[in-house]
């Protein structure tokens, strides 16, 4: 299994992927390149991953989520690379018997990402420069590229 | 997984993202005196290798592709990896 890509992300690929007669609730979540009006001009992202780790650490977190939720058809990409904004950086379906699970699968998988996914961001804007993104609150510029 | 006094290991380290820009490298190689923990590496690192000192000295650590603890110990062979505050999703 590969969950890391270079290549646009398909939301429709994933749904696809878990498409089942036995699940009748879906739940699919896309997080995207943000340029809100506090991220300064942000046009694209350059996303770089410890690429073994992560590989290894979605499969832990799919296999913890399939154990929490034994019917549960859970497919995770994310993207690497540039990134413009708009544009889908991690990608997740989850397919359950009932919705309620669905939800809640798909919220731990977005989660535990967000928590150990061993990837870094660097945010790119229109006046040139660069900033690595730090979630703690301590953003460290690199300055113009 | 007998140590014996005096045994060295060898320790492949790796840097990603904003700590492979401010150690000016993203890999190298490491002879320690085992038993020794992570935290026991990286002070090594930032004894012996210039430019590293700029880096936390409790950084998030990884080893052999796993999130660990700064008191694990490692061992020869295994690949310990610093990682920047993470940014996924």
């Amino acid at each position: 299994m590969t969950y890391l890509s270079t290549a646009p992300l398909s939301i429709e690929a994933l749904l696809a992927e878990v498409a089942a007669p036995h699940c009748g609730g879906t739940c699919a979540f896309l997080g995207t390149v943000r340029d809100g009006p506090d991220d300064g001009g942000v046009t694209a992202i350059e996303y770089s991953a410890y690429d073994a780790m992560a590989e290894a650490e979605l499969d832990r977190i799919v296999s913890e989520t399939r154990r929490q939720w034994p019917e549960a058809r859970v497919a995770v990409r994310h993207r690497l690379g540039l990134v413009a904004a708009e544009e889908a950086s991690v990608a997740i379906a989850v397919a359950t018997p009932h919705r309620a699970d669905a939800f809640a699968a798909c919220r731990y998988v977005i989660e535990q990402v967000k928590k150990r996914l061993p990837v870094w961001k660097k945010e790119l804007r229109a006046d040139g420069t660069a900033t690595w993104v730090d979630p703690s609150g301590h953003p460290s510029m690199v300055g113009p590229q | 997984m007998s140590r014996v006094a005096g045994a060295v290991g060898t320790v492949r380290i790796r840097f990603f993202a904003r700590y492979a820009e401010l150690a000016g490298r993203s890999e190298g190689t490491l002879s320690v005196p085992l038993p020794a923990t992570v935290s026991d590496v990286i002070q090594r690192i930032r004894d012996e290798w210039p430019g590293t000192s700029a880096l936390p000295a409790q950084p998030l650590a990884a080893l052999n592709l796993r999130h660990v603890r700064l008191d694990a110990p490692v061992a020869d062979g295994d690949e310990l990896a610093f990682l920047p505050p993470l940014a996924g999703g």
